[in-house]
């Protein structure tokens, strides 16, 4: 079946291109609903990525966070217009030790390939997952950035020593939300407190014990364990306070923010307090599948989660793509949803 | 009850040399109207899809079919009419025969030789048939149309903002279709060209739906180059 694929060929410039999805074989095919916008899709489309790495990957079609309903399954083991979230990291060979979304061979939507923008999205049985019923679904949009910070907790839960009575997680944006809003409900005894720039945005972190400005941390403050939910230079700056400044020896600092350029870490310092520093990036099945049951155990999350849904744009004509990035641009904080009627 | 009503009638025929009817051409590795019949296939608000091609071509085509779909069960290759409405029209009487006509039955009747129709217009055009009785896909025209009465002169010019390319699925309720249908005359029924018009010249109101400019009808050699080139890739 001719597909139409709405791809960016150039940074701002989107244009439709057909590829021919086999019917035959055993991919179930998605059409989405509602897709969210990354910062990773506005890299490419500000043209912010490398020009050798534009020129590699370009043209493609963008947004690896989204969900859909079932149009076709050749199987029968998803119905027609059951709706499912659709998993971007595609592996292609299996690791016993290895996680899905940190082998090298692995492929993910909207970086190595094809991400939703199209009309129909052939996707391996394996890549999706059903949303429970009552799910908003401009919520269930953004499942793939937040199923990075369960990813990353659950980590974290292996990785650091038990002693958790405070954790910091620094950065007011919306991974920093959702983090500190999962630490809040699987860690309940744990001390939370943000740590931000943005006194208007952290007012939301209304579950977080405590908020504080970076500039105007306490002295005297202390966390065992910390976040960082940043990204870029700033990152830098970041995990450096909280190494020179204001975690425990032997607390592990979680990395989440991605930076286009390496970010210069005080190492004697790690050293000296015997810090544990581990990254995380992506998630797999497994994350996915462990969210959906988090968000239907904890119906207030999903409320919570409600708070970062910014404009939801109906999306019926390619001069709408445009008109959803550069709003999403201009936005304050907040995912940018849209609804996909094209 | 919906139905998709896939018109693949051009035979192709010219001065006596039959070539091969366009919808089989291929593009990809597959034939032009397999790719329009999956589009409609996909779509499980239908009932059935109901392909009508000359009787010539009728095994030909479900041979074809046949080979590439997985599920022939909702697809049905029969006869079509002399001209585009009776070829409508044996689709509504398969409809009426096999599943009875009521007010509610939707017929959404596409060419065959435009495959690249997405499922966001045909999805419109259920909804539109189900809220208006009758609609059609068209786009907003490019060129400038200048009608000519004497093909020397020019008559008029018509103000482009008001104008629109018909494509297809055009749709509607079948059941008033066939009566609209048979209220015409001889002359105004040899006036029609498309099912549209069937409503027009009855005062009838015709919704539009937005097409898309790439929902292109391969007729010549050159659409087939085109239709080419948009199918880039299979990243």
């Amino acid at each position: 079946m001719l597909n139409a694929v709405y791809r960016l060929v150039e940074p701002r410039k989107f244009e439709t291109e057909f590829t021919d999805i086999d019917l035959t074989d055993d991919k179930v095919i998605i059409r989405p609903t509602h897709l969210s916008i990354c910062n990773a899709d506005q890299r490419y489309y500000q043209g912010k990525r490398a020009p050798e790495v534009l020129k590699k990957k370009l043209p493609m079609a963008l947004i690896h966070e989204g969900i859909g309903y079932v149009v076709h399954d050749p199987e029968g083991e998803f119905k027609e217009g059951e709706y499912v979230v659709m998993i971007p990291n595609t592996p292609v060979e299996k690791d016993d030790i290895i996680a899905e979304n940190y082998l090298r061979s692995s492929k993910f939507r909207a970086s190595g390939f094809d991400g939703f923008m199209q009309d129909n999205v052939a996707m391996g049985r394996d890549r999706i997952v059903r949303l429970p019923k009552n799910i908003k679904k401009e919520v269930a949009a953004f499942t793939e950035i937040a199923s990075v910070s369960y990813h990353a907790i659950s980590r974290f839960q292996r990785f650091s020593h038990e002693r958790r009575n405070h954790i910091g997680v620094w950065g007011d944006g919306n991974l920093g939300f959702i983090t500190a809003l999962f630490i809040k409900y699987r860690m309940p005894d744990t001390k939370l407190s943000i740590f931000g720039i943005d006194n208007d945005k952290m007012s939301n972190f209304t579950f977080a014990d405590a908020t504080y400005h970076v500039d105007e941390i306490p002295e005297d403050l202390r966390v065992d364990h910390a976040f960082e939910c940043i990204g870029n230079a700033a990152s830098g700056v970041a995990i450096n306070q909280i190494i020179d400044n204001y975690i425990n020896p032997e607390g592990t600092i979680s990395i989440l923010g991605v930076s286009e350029n390496p970010v210069p870490i005080d190492t004697r310092m790690v050293l000296e307090k015997g810090l544990r520093i581990f990254g995380s990036s992506r998630s797999g099945r497994k994350d996915f599948e462990e969210i959906l049951d988090f968000y239907d155990k904890n119906p207030e999350v999903v409320n919570y989660l409600d708070y970062l849904v910014g404009e939801v744009i109906d999306v019926r004509d390619i001069r709408d793509f445009t008109k959803a990035f550069e709003a999403d641009i201009h936005k304050a904080g907040g995912k940018t949803i849209m609804v996909w009627n094209k | 009850m919906n139905f998709g009503v896939v018109l693949a009638g051009g035979i192709g025929s010219r001065m006596g040399n039959v070539d091969k009817p366009k919808q089989f051409l291929s593009i990809g590795d597959k034939p032009i109207i397999v790719h329009t019949v999956e589009k409609f296939v996909l779509c499980g608000e239908f009932e059935k899809i109901i392909v009508l091609t000359p009787e010539q071509w009728i095994g030909h085509t479900k041979d074809l079919l046949k080979k590439h779909l997985t599920d022939m069960d909702r697809v049905a290759v029969i006869q079509g009419g002399a001209v585009r409405n009776e070829t409508i029209m044996n689709a509504i009487k398969y409809i009426e025969d096999e599943y009875g006509l009521d007010d509610d039955t939707i017929i959404v009747t596409h060419d065959a030789v435009r495959p690249f129709v997405t499922y966001r217009i045909i999805e419109d055009n259920i909804k539109a048939a189900e809220e208006y009785g009758a609609c059609d896909t068209v786009i907003p025209a490019t060129d400038t149309i200048v009608e000519s009465l004497d093909n020397e002169l020019i008559s008029n010019i018509p103000d482009r903002s008001k104008l629109y390319q018909g494509q297809t699925p055009q749709s509607f309720k079948a059941k008033e279709l066939k009566e609209t249908y048979e209220s015409l005359t001889d002359e105004e029924k040899e006036i029609l060209t498309d099912a549209a018009k069937i409503y027009v010249i009855k005062g009838k109101k015709v919704h539009l739906v937005d097409g898309e400019t790439f929902n292109i009808k391969v007729t010549y050699p050159y659409d087939l180059t085109v239709a080419e080139t948009l199918l880039k890739g299979v990243n």
